[in-house]
This record gives C-alpha cells, sequence and structure tokens, in this order.
C-alpha cells in the first residue's frame, strides 16, 4: 500500500475515532463500525492514519476490537479531558477540596478493584465483573477497618497537620449513609459518592446496570476493562511508584472475599 | 493501641470520654438561642440521653431504630417536661435533639475534638480524636435507620475512666442491660443471637457464593467452604430444637399470663422466636442449593481461557496503597487514576432546536430541588489593608486642600519622595475622588469632601496615566442641604 492516503481514507479514518466517541455504541451493533473496526485490524497503514487522526483532535487510541470499539483516551490539556475539578466541583466549599477529590479517586480505585479482583480478571478479555454500590462502599470500608486494626500506636490524627491524616481514615469517618428531608441519599455520604461514580462510568460506556440491588448493580464493559488495563492502572502505579509505596506484584491478586465475623 | 504502659493513656482516655460528653451540654448551652420556641424549660442533656437510651434499646442485633420511631418514643418524655407546650413543639424539640446527637449539617455527621499527648519523643502533640454518637445506616431495603456508636453507649455507663472506643465494653453493657429488662430476657437475647448468627452465616455464604459466580479459583470449596456449610447445619439443627422447645413453652406461658406485662413480653419473644425459625429455614434452603451453585459455576468457568498478559492487581497494589497514604499525598495517584479510567468526555455542541426547547420548559418543582442546604463556613477575610496606617496618614496630609487646588503630578511627585505606595494611595484616592459620593459624604457627617476635575491636561508619569487631575477639599454643609464647590 502506497503511503499517500486519498480524502477518502481520511474521512473513513475520522469516521471511526467519532464513533469511539460514542461510547455505548458496539461494533456488533453497527455495520459501519463493524467494517470500520474491522480495516483497522487488517489495514496497518489505515491503522497509522487513525492514530494520526486521533491524535491531531488530541485523542490517543488505546485498543480497536470488535467486543469494545474504538477506546479512546484524552492526552493532557485536551478538549475532551475530564477534569477531577470539574468532576468534584459539586461537593460542598467547606471541606477541604483534597479531601473530596481523594475520596472520589478512592471510590473510582475501590469499583476497578471489585470489577477485577484479580490480576488476571483485568487481562482476560472474556471476564466480566459485577459491581454494586454496597460492595464498593464495602470493600473499601472493609480495607479501612484492616488498616485500622494494623495500626499501632496513637492512631488519632494530629490536629494541627489535617493533611497527613491518612486517606483511610478520612474514607472511615465519612458516614455510609444519611437520611436527607426528602428521603434521599444525601450526595456527601460514602453510598452517594459510590452511586454517582457508577452512575457516572455507565454514562460513559463503562459499565451497564444490571439491576437496581444493593443499590444498584452493574457489570463492566470490555471498554471498562481496555481503560483500566491499558492506561488508569498504569498511570495511577506510576504514580504510586514515584511515592515508593508499591509492593512486589503477585499472581493471585489480594482482594478477598471477608469473613463477616467480624461484624 | 494498648502497652505503651505511659500514664499518658490514661490522661487521654478521660478526655475522649470527657469529650463524648460535649455534645450533650452543647444541647443545654444551645437551647437558649432557638428561635421557634423558648426551649429554656426542656432539659436537653436529659432528652439527649433518653435519645441514646431509645436508639440503644431499639437497637436490635442487626437492625436499628428508624428517625421517626425515635421521635414518637421520645414524645412521652419531653411531653412530661413542658405540659403546657404544644406537640407540634415537642415533636421539634425530639428532632433538634436527634438531628444535634446525629450532628446533621456537618459533612462528616460527627464531632470531633482536639486533645494533647505527649509522644514517644516526649514531645507533646495535639491530636484530633473523632467520635459519633449516633449514626446512621442503609439497610438492604435502602432504608435508613439509626445505631448508637460504642462511644454513646459507653456515655452513658457515666464511667469516665473506660476505653471509650471499646466494643466488647459497650457490648457488655448491653448485654447487661438487656438482662435487667426482665426475665424472659435471657430466652429473647439468646434468640437474638441465633438468629444473629444465622444472619452472618447467611452472609458469609452470600459472599463465598457470589466470589464463586466471579470466580470458582477465589474459593476454597475443597475445604472452607464444606466446613462453613456444616457448622451452619449443625447450628439450624441445635437451634431448631432450642427454638422449637421455646415455641411451645412461650406460647403456653403467654396464654397462661395473667400480668398484661409478662403476656407482652411473651408475646414479643414468640414473635422474634418464630422470626428465627423462619430464618432458620430459609438459610437451610440456601446451603441445600450451594453446590449446585458450585458446580454450574465449575462447568461455565472452565472455558475461560489462561490469562494473556500480566496485569496489575487493582486492590493490592493500588487500592490498599493509596489508603495508607496521607490526603496530601494521595491527591496525585488517586487523580492519575480517574483522570485515566473516565475515558472522554465529548463537549457538548449546543444546538438551537434543543436551547430553544430548554428555555420554553415550565420551571421544575421546587419540592423536587429540595437537598441538604449546605451550610457556608465562611473563613475569617485575609487581612485586606493594603497600606499601613502610616500611609493613609500621608495621603490625608497631601490631600488636605482647602484652599488652592493642586495637579495630580504635583501630588505625586511630593509623595513619591516618602513612600512609593503613599503615591499609588494618592493616585487611587485622587481617581476615586473624580466621582465623589457627595450624598454619602453628608450621611456620614463629614466636613469636608475631596472633588477631582479634569480639566483635558494628560498626566506625564512614569507609572500612571490618564488626565492630570486637578484636586480641591471642597466643604460640606448637610444643614441646607447645599455644598460649596470651589473647584477651578
Amino acid at each position: 500500500m502506497s503511503t499517500g492516503h486519498s480524502s477518502a481514507d481520511a474521512e473513513a479514518a475520522a469516521r471511526l475515532v467519532s464513533f469511539g466517541m460514542r461510547p455505548k455504541l458496539l461494533p456488533g451493533r453497527d455495520v459501519v463500525y463493524g467494517e470500520l473496526v474491522r480495516r483497522y485490524g487488517e489495514d496497518s497503514a489505515f491503522k497509522q492514519l487513525t492514530h494520526a487522526v486521533a491524535a491531531g483532535l488530541g485523542l490517543m487510541v488505546l485498543e480497536v476490537s470488535t467486543q469494545a470499539g474504538a477506546v479512546l483516551a484524552a492526552t493532557d490539556e485536551s478538549i475532551f479531558e475530564i477534569k477531577m475539578d470539574t468532576y468534584a466541583r459539586q461537593s460542598k466549599i467547606r471541606e477541604r477540596r483534597d479531601t473530596e477529590k481523594v475520596l472520589h479517586g478512592l471510590i473510582h480505585l475501590a469499583t476497578a478493584a471489585l470489577g477485577y479482583p484479580r490480576p488476571d480478571d483485568l487481562a482476560n478479555d472474556t471476564y466480566i465483573g459485577r459491581v454494586s454500590v454496597e460492595q464498593v462502599d464495602g470493600v473499601v470500608r472493609e480495607a479501612c477497618r484492616i488498616l485500622d486494626e494494623r495500626a499501632g500506636g496513637n492512631k488519632d490524627p494530629l490536629a494541627d497537620a489535617p493533611e497527613l491524616e491518612q486517606a483511610w481514615r478520612a474514607y472511615a469517618r465519612r458516614p455510609a449513609a444519611a437520611a436527607t428531608k426528602d428521603g434521599r441519599l444525601a450526595s456527601d455520604t460514602t453510598r452517594g459518592m459510590v452511586a454517582r461514580a457508577l452512575r457516572f462510568l455507565s454514562e460513559h460506556g463503562f459499565l451497564v446496570q444490571v439491576s437496581g440491588e444493593q443499590g444498584g448493580t452493574y457489570r463492566t464493559t470490555p471498554r471498562y476493562q481496555v481503560q483500566v488495563r491499558e492506561l488508569a492502572a498504569d498511570a495511577a502505579f506510576d504514580e504510586l511508584l514515584t511515592l515508593g509505596v508499591v509492593s512486589v506484584p503477585g499472581g493471585e491478586g489480594s482482594l478477598r472475599a471477608t469473613a463477616s465475623d467480624t461484624l | 493501641m494498648a502497652g505503651l504502659g505511659d500514664p499518658d493513656e490514661g490522661l487521654a482516655r478521660r478526655l475522649k470520654a470527657l469529650a463524648c460528653t460535649a455534645p450533650l451540654h452543647d444541647l443545654d448551652a444551645r437551647k437558649a438561642k432557638l428561635d421557634w420556641a423558648d426551649a429554656t424549660v426542656y432539659q436537653m442533656a436529659e432528652i439527649g440521653l433518653h435519645t441514646i437510651d431509645q436508639v440503644t434499646i431499639a437497637m436490635d442485633f442487626d437492625t436499628g431504630a428508624d428517625h421517626q420511631q425515635v421521635v414518637n418514643r421520645l414524645l412521652p418524655f419531653i411531653a412530661a417536661q413542658a405540659p403546657g407546650r404544644g406537640a407540634g413543639e415537642h415533636t421539634r424539640v425530639a428532632r433538634w435533639v436527634l438531628d444535634n446527637l446525629i450532628n446533621v449539617g456537618t459533612t462528616d455527621r460527627g464531632f470531633r475534638r482536639v486533645y494533647g499527648s505527649v509522644d514517644a519523643d516526649g514531645r507533646y502533640r495535639r491530636r484530633a480524636f473523632d467520635f459519633k454518637l449516633l449514626v446512621e445506616l442503609a439497610a438492604p431495603d435502602g432504608e435508613v435507620y439509626l445505631r448508637a456508636t460504642d462511644e454513646a453507649i459507653n456515655v452513658l455507663v457515666g464511667a469516665l475512666d473506660t476505653d471509650v472506643e471499646s466494643a466488647q465494653i459497650a457490648a457488655e453493657v448491653k448485654l447487661e442491660n438487656l438482662i435487667t429488662r426482665g426475665r424472659l430476657a435471657d430466652a429473647k437475647l439468646a434468640a437474638e443471637q441465633a438468629r444473629y448468627r444465622t444472619v452472618q452465616y447467611g452472609e458469609t455464604l452470600r459472599a463465598r457464593l457470589d466470589a464463586t459466580r466471579r470466580d470458582v479459583r477465589s474459593v476454597d470449596w475443597e475445604r472452607e467452604v464444606p466446613e462453613l456449610l456444616d457448622s451452619a447445619l449443625s447450628h439450624i439443627e441445635s437451634r431448631f430444637r432450642a427454638e422449637t422447645a421455646i415455641l411451645k413453652n412461650i406460647t403456653a406461658a403467654r396464654d397462661e399470663a395473667e400480668d398484661p406485662g409478662h403476656k407482652r413480653r411473651a408475646a414479643e419473644l414468640v414473635e422474634i422466636v418464630g422470626d428465627c425459625i423462619r430464618r432458620h429455614t430459609q438459610l437451610q434452603s440456601r446451603l441445600q442449593a450451594a453446590g449446585a451453585v458450585f458446580r454450574a459455576e465449575q462447568d461455565r468457568q472452565q472455558f475461560s481461557g489462561p490469562p494473556q498478559r500480566a496485569a496489575i492487581d487493582v486492590f493490592g497494589q493500588l487500592l490498599t496503597p493509596t489508603l495508607e497514604l496521607p490526603l496530601a499525598d494521595a491527591v496525585a495517584p488517586t487523580q492519575a487514576f480517574f483522570h485515566a479510567a473516565t475515558g472522554i468526555a465529548v463537549p457538548a455542541l449546543p444546538s438551537l432546536p434543543s436551547l430553544v426547547s430548554l428555555l420554553l420548559r415550565p420551571a421544575p418543582e421546587r419540592e423536587q430541588l429540595v437537598g441538604e442546604v449546605p451550610e457556608p463556613e465562611l473563613a475569617p477575610a485575609e487581612v485586606t489593608d493594603s497600606y499601613s496606617d502610616e500611609q493613609w496618614r500621608l495621603a490625608d496630609e497631601l490631600l488636605d486642600l482647602p484652599e488652592v487646588p493642586r495637579r495630580l503630578s504635583g501630588l505625586l511627585a511630593e509623595a513619591r519622595e516618602t513612600d512609593a505606595g503613599v503615591a499609588r494611595l494618592v493616585a487611587l484616592r485622587a481617581l476615586h475622588a473624580y466621582g465623589p459620593e457627595v450624598g454619602a459624604a453628608i450621611r456620614q457627617g463629614e466636613r469636608r469632601v475631596l472633588l477631582a476635575f479634569d480639566d483635558g491636561t494628560m498626566l506625564d508619569d512614569p507609572e500612571f496615566g490618564g488626565a492630570d487631575l486637578l484636586l480641591m477639599s471642597a466643604g460640606v454643609d448637610g444643614r441646607d442641604g447645599t455644598e460649596t464647590e470651589e473647584v477651578a
């Protein structure tokens, strides 16, 4: 194949990228999309062109497959970027912004951790995880409880250095649920925040709601797996690596079904 | 936590115990400020303690009390304190006390007390003790119910030298409470505990089955689960026998009892035991189905292929380490993950048809909007004085021009000899004087006001631009409302 691209090729590549911007559309449901995904896999020049079109828009192509469709990620400062500041904006002003951001981030981490309990699940393309609001909150609270037991000495945080308080403490202190006047779940409780995160992810095509049980039960989509595996996990891992706090990987994964003797 | 053995620990413990009583004292301290009623007649701390009592008593082993139930049970006690007041006010007082014990309105719905302790290096450190008295939890059906915390139960006892965070002491107090409530309480307690145990077995089993559905290999079906099934079955067996006996005896006692109080209690117990038996039956049927779930999942999952690539263990390598980080450090990794895991946001394009329909849509009903109204906490302003008193005094001297108007350029030059800041202040005040608020000056009873006039001369200055204003002080005569202006 020659290196020259026709304008029809460019249009097709741009169309593939634009399909990727509709996260709920799947190649299996759309003939044109399916055809473009197939072409991406077979035609390396077209693949290059698609990457170039995406790069020009400020996007990265993480993967293009029949299951997940075209999975895109925003580069830094791209107009497609989702900023934590925007996401956490609805929080109350009086709370320290960092605490709020960390709590939201932890909830997203816990969602991925519960969706893919073992490294194998993240690696296995056919794996579909299940998460629910109750479980996500439960997993983090259980982890907090274990960390609390592990902490020795005087465990109370220093009063004059709130930023040195450990993240689990801030999570454990936040109420799980609170009644509002109209009987809905208060949005600044952890369950409210988890419900929001799961709803947000399902709006972006990363989760699909299965039922309303346990505060909302969802299953993961291949798209979420690609996103977590190819980008998010590494990004967070790199940050932790620079802080020097990560352990050596094992093959088993460390999330366990917990014994509830400690209720 | 224990084991340091220093004398300081006892002190810290007593300080914490003391802190737990603070919210109760606070109720009485604040009752005078309530604007909806003259609440000084109510003994708020008593009502507070009574509220905690009510919640503790209503606390079954697996659920707690509902807000409305607690309020209802408080009403007779409150009414006894102020019989002359209306039922509406009593309800409001009950709500107020309940809300304050939960501490509604704060983000964490809890209390914080700062106390000091000497750490291992002998330094005095201030630490924050976070505690809650009543907590709200979500039941499986989504309802929110109340439970008293260990701290609250320990405060109730009144013994200050106890470890207020100890769940064990709290359990003992709870137990004692239950026993002193009547002769039948023992049987009731046993039945309740058995029910709790049954719920726990059911929960453990459910967690194991869920994990099995995700991945057969994550659960030990060779030893752990069979053991669990065995012990659950023997639990059910022993309880079935005991409870059938209780049911028979107590039903007889209920029918024969003369004293209405005893009759009622026996009836309660019969109900609990009946519920226990129902739950046991439920658990038993689930135990019988467990094996089938395992076999079905094994069949389904053996077709999934082996792992293709190494990936990160999200829980062990990302979540747990991040939870252990101080808040300030945890921002970067959580943000990095969030940023990458949430994908892309496609900017919304406004379209005229949807904009029009959006604008024409009737305003939504207000009731649907009412959520919790956040109380803004206003931080005290930073020091806003850009200029010192000394600079203001110098500027005042320069701008006191009762006789002859002067040009701004001259004033600036003079001001700059002393301080560049004074020059800036003079320029700002000259600008302000270009539109003087004479009315305001009269209201404030000032004798004179500074006026500025632009005669078209340009200002030639290294720092400021604009017109070289003529400045002059004019006397203000507030009595007849006329001003004598003497501007050139």
